[in-house]
């Protein structure tokens, strides 16, 4: 819709760029960005301007305000990870995802706020603070949450966005951008999607080059789309997708950027409904509209059938094993010798390690460095690693024999449950938190899959609440165009943001919510 | 050639009664623990003189592959540029950068692998091998620890005995494994200041790591072994192999032992950059080892270094403990695939694979088959051929100066090898940098092979021709009046010259 605005000249990019500008600096409370990009964003705001006005427009994201995590590396702009550790970091190069944005017109705002090093899954645990969820200042979510006592400050009932890119997903819903990046390596782009009520995106690994992600898990880590549309999505994704020299784990295909059709007939299609999927704590309202939705299918004339992926239950710590090595390996770099923080401890080298290392990351990021080390130390490592690639092989084959049964799409919640009060979520611990929140969404990146949270409904507190469709490998076109049909069925409300207004444009964008 | 020790006490033990056991003898200081087999010598035994010590020697080689960029980054590799000038994104180990493998270091690794005899594999994987230190940006280094690219290979080498190039044996070294892996950088400390100092252009290197069973027994063998590696990676063109340089690195693995017993507590020799320091520093280890033990001693399991100057090995004092590199896959890499002409598909491009027939095929004569070449060819002696090959150019110079002159090639071997390198050897010269080119040599010989001088003038005017002073052979005869006499009659009257200068003595040998 912006898009097409743009084209018409009924709005300008400089315009949209300021409108999203003044909107993130009224919901800064949110905390969803670390660092806004003013200045370049409006230089780039104004050359977008120049090519419409010479007719020569770079495409549909031309002039689209977007914005990307903070562990993408954008070059003259910090990329710091929410740690202690990369603080002040400017990178020298542009992540290949950035770089494929910027060159079709895209309108970098800045880059959002995430759990230390990705790790995590409330957006709770960076060194910038917690992100708040933009569903805690709507309407919606005042008008059915009862303060239990009066006495209880209002302000202390906001919720989480659930993580790790809850930046990209409150910046998202919050209006302040059309577009965000995140990243997907436990379920982090689709988790705060749900929370947040946006489409999030975790395209097939190997879609899409992870250069210049900093990496979390590198056999899994995918960036990650935040929009809130299917269409969007699909249109960021044509525009991400492909080979890149620079990663070798990339397709060596081109892509082919798609259009999505609007599906009227559903009755070709077959949905799974994965019964291990009926976890211990899912709450009984995202149950019923889990069964609501493959009801929705059934009668539209879908084939609806219930599937088994009989290794699901060992998932999660088989992903808790390949992370935490992943991680201790990944983060051996930072010893603050060429880039990040560095302690003044100079009494030997090992000690600087040491300090620096102590001082850089925080007790979560510690705590995984030390059990991935465990796991990979020789007398573990077969018990360990090997066992669990072993079961992570068992858990990608669960997924191919019911997609070779004929099931195109798998329907699941995304979520347990809608978001926790940010009270409530610390009671737990970050690990604690992880293993519950990433259960339903990790197995997908376990096996590579490309996954979509499609935001459904409204919970009885008023908070969004979102299912995932999984798909087959590389079949994305066929993931989204299910998902916008989801989509287009349910219907999910627009948030009634209440934010005091400086500036009466900042709710302009309602009318034009999606950019394709 | 622990087998050869073997052997021979075997042997030793086994004859009783008339035949004649070698003796067994204290084995002094400073004798190279190595001479006994090539030598036909002692063998080493204990003061109690009945057990005789078995050493074990097996080497780790480095080889820095040549090539123009690093093993999995654009940046270039070049030895000696202003230190940290080479250095990519990926080789500081910036977060998010990613390795792109370089396909000319498959190649090689390919090319090196199928020379020395192994199966290459058609599917080999990476893996990290971690640990800290300063010239490591990463943490961790990429190497091929669970699959390498080549496995189960040999390498036949010949070493002399008596010092003496008459007498040659040739041997086998099994290959374990060749693996790609990545160089480190490089550190330099400053004590006084207590600083480190740290260079990249060297980080991100591709190595082949050559990896021998422990199939050698001293210092000698060692040496021939790396030597005939060298000669083999600068004739593939796979490595420059320059020691010096620091393109060929060997660690030596030493242990000693009882025969019949199992093997002793082994040392690793590090960095060893010369070929004579790694037969040093391998026999006075076997040595060092055995005095220990014959003294109540035990070995301890270290790395230890060679110190050129004293001559022997001392230990390295930055390795302390067992480290545990808690290896894992490298996720950032597929599996590496190489295709042969069975296995290759239809439809891939040609850039995308690498068929190992192909390679196969394109390999040049290695070392020992241009040997037995130039000795079927020429008739000239095995250690002939090991003489020509052991300096570079040098067989291309002998051959050049054969097809230029009549003169046997078995008669200019000599002229080659006694003159030419040991002229050249005397002014430290390359072959190409001689002062003298095949074709004036040829022409030189062929004065001598037309009898228009003798031998003797023939190597005043070589003497001549050093000076690199631009004149022919033929000048420098008819100069210094060097020819040989061809006519009868003049030949006749110099003698009667001769004579009527000498008539006394003429009539007292009349006389009798």
């Amino acid at each position: 819709q912006v898009s097409a605005a743009l084209k018409e000249g009924r709005v300008t990019p400089t315009e949209l760029c300021q409108q999203c500008l003044s909107l993130i600096k009224n919901t800064k409370f949110l905390n969803a960005y670390i660092t806004i990009a003013e200045e370049t964003a409006l230089k780039q705001a104004e050359a977008s301007e120049e090519r419409y006005k010479r007719g020569q427009p770079l495409g549909v994201l031309d002039g689209i305000p977007i914005a990307v995590k903070d562990n993408f590396n954008t070059t003259g702009i910090e990329t710091t990870c929410a740690s202690h550790m990369l603080r002040g970091y400017i990178s020298p190069y542009n992540a290949t995802v950035v770089q494929k944005l910027l060159d079709q017109g895209a309108v970098l705002l800045g880059k959002t706020n995430l759990d230390e090093f990705a790790m995590g899954s409330g957006s709770t645990d960076g060194v910038f603070g917690p992100v708040r969820n933009p569903w805690s200042y709507s309407r919606q979510y005042k008008e059915k949450s009862v303060p239990k006592s009066h006495s209880e400050d209002k302000e202390s009932n906001w919720v989480i966005t659930g993580g790790s890119s809850g930046g990209s997903a409150a910046a998202v819903s919050s209006f302040t951008c059309f577009a965000a990046l995140g990243s997907d390596t436990g379920g982090s782009t689709r988790n705060p999607a749900a929370h947040c009520g946006v489409v999030g995106l975790k395209p097939t690994y190997g879609l899409i080059s992870r250069h210049g992600l900093i990496p979390l898990v590198n056999s899994m880590d995918v960036p990650g789309i935040l929009t809130r549309c299917v269409d969007d999505a699909a249109v960021v994704l044509g525009s991400l997708a492909g080979h890149d020299p620079k990663d070798s784990t990339t397709i060596q295909d081109n892509f082919k950027p798609f259009e999505l059709p609007s599906l009227t007939d559903v009755s070709k299609l077959s949905i799974g409904i994965p019964k291990e999927y009926h976890a211990p704590g899912l709450s009984g309202e995202i149950l019923a509209l889990w069964s609501k939705a493959a009801d929705l299918f059934r009668n539209a004339g879908a084939k609806v059938v219930e599937v088994s992926l009989p290794h699901t239950c060992y998932s999660i710590v088989c992903y808790h094993v390949l992370c935490t090595a992943e991680v201790a390996s990944n983060m051996a770099r930072f010893d603050g010798l060429e880039y990040g923080h560095r302690s003044d401890m100079n009494e030997s080298t090992e000690s600087m390690y040491a300090a620096t290392r102590r001082e850089g990351f925080n007790d979560v990021v510690r705590g995984r460095i030390l059990s991935g080390n465990y796991f990979l130390l020789k007398q573990n490592y077969e018990k360990y690693f090997v066992k669990a690639q072993k079961v992570r092989r068992l858990i990608a084959n669960d997924f191919v024999k019911v997609f070779q049964s004929g099931v195109d799409v798998l329907l699941t919640p995304t979520t347990l449950s809608d978001a926790a009060p940010y009270k409530e979520f610390i009671k737990e611990d970050n690990r604690t938190r992880s293993a519950q929140n990433d259960i339903l969404t990790q197995a997908a990146n376990m096996a590579g899959l490309p996954a979509i949270n499609v935001p459904t409904a409204l919970s009885e507190r008023g908070l969004p609440v979102g299912l995932q469709f999984i798909g087959r490998s590389f079949q994305e076109q066929q993931l989204l165009t299910v998902a916008k049909w989801f989509e287009k069925q349910v219907q999910f409300p627009m948030i009634q943001l209440e934010v005091k207004r400086h500036d009466h444009d900042a709710f302009q964008h309602e009318k034009s919510a999606s950019f394709s | 050639c622990g087998g050869a020790w073997r052997r021979a006490w075997q042997r030793g033990t086994a004859l009783t009664g008339p035949a004649p056991a070698p003796a067994p003898g204290p084995f002094p200081r400073g004798q190279r623990a190595a001479a006994c087999d090539a030598r036909g010598g002692a063998v080493p035994a204990g003061k109690s003189g009945l057990a005789p010590w078995v050493p074990v020697v097996g080497l780790e080689i480095h080889a820095q592959i040549s090539s123009n960029s690093k093993l999995f980054s654009g940046s270039q590799v070049q030895f000696a540029a202003p230190p940290n000038s080479l250095v990519s994104f990926f080789d500081a180990s910036l977060p998010g950068t990613l390795p792109v493998l370089n396909r000319r270091c498959v190649e090689a690794a390919v090319m090196t692998g199928l020379a020395l005899n192994c199966s290459i594999n058609k599917k080999s994987l990476f893996d990290r091998k971690h640990y800290f230190y300063a010239d490591l940006p990463a943490g961790y280094q990429i190497t091929q620890q669970r699959v390498p690219i080549a496995v189960n290979g040999s390498l036949s080498y010949s070493l002399c005995i008596d010092n003496k190039m008459s007498q040659m044996v040739t041997k086998t070294v099994r290959i374990k494994q060749i693996q790609l892996e990545q160089d480190s950088g490089k550190s330099l400390h400053d004590d006084t200041r207590s600083q480190t100092l740290v260079d990249l252009n060297r980080a991100g290197v591709g190595l082949m790591e050559v990896v021998m069973e422990p199939d050698l027994c001293c210092g000698e063998e060692a040496a021939a072994a790396v030597r005939e590696l060298q000669l083999i990676l600068q004739t593939l063109g796979s490595s420059q192999a320059v020691m010096a340089e620091g393109q060929l690195r060997v660690d030596a693995n030493v242990s000693v032992h009882h025969p019949g017993e199992p093997y002793g507590v082994r040392t690793e020799v590090k960095n060893i950059n010369s070929i004579r320091f790694l037969a040093k520093a391998v026999d006075y280890e076997i040595q060092r080892q055995i005095e220990e033990l014959e003294n109540g001693g035990t070995i301890l399991n270290e790395t230890r270094a060679f110190d050129s100057k004293l001559g022997c090995t001392v230990p390295m004092r930055d390795k302390e403990g067992k480290q545990d590199y808690r290896f894992m896959p490298e996720p950032n890499l597929p599996p590496l695939i190489l295709y042969d002409a069975k296995s290759l598909p239809a439809n891939m491009n040609h850039q995308q694979v690498i068929n190992i027939d192909w390679i196969h095929e394109r390999l040049p004569d290695l070392p020992s088959v241009k040997r037995e070449k130039l000795v079927e060819q020429y008739g000239i002696l095995p250690e002939h051929s090991f003489a020509l090959l052991n300096e570079d150019g040098l067989a291309e110079f002998y051959e050049n100066v054969v097809k230029q002159t009549p003169m046997k090639p078995k008669r200019v071997i000599g002229w080659v090898l006694n003159d030419l390198l040991s002229y050249l050897k005397q002014h430290s010269l390359t072959v190409k940098e001689s002062p003298v080119s095949s074709f004036l040599l040829a022409d030189l010989l062929n004065l001598l092979e037309k009898k228009e001088i003798s031998s003797t003038a023939a190597k005043q005017v070589l003497a001549e021709l050093w000076k690199g002073e631009g004149k022919t052979p033929l000048e420098i005869v008819k100069e210094q009046k060097l020819q040989l006499l061809q006519d009868q009659k003049e030949l006749e009257q110099i003698c009667q010259a001769v004579i009527d200068r000498q008539q006394n003595e003429v009539i007292m040998m009349v006389l009798g």
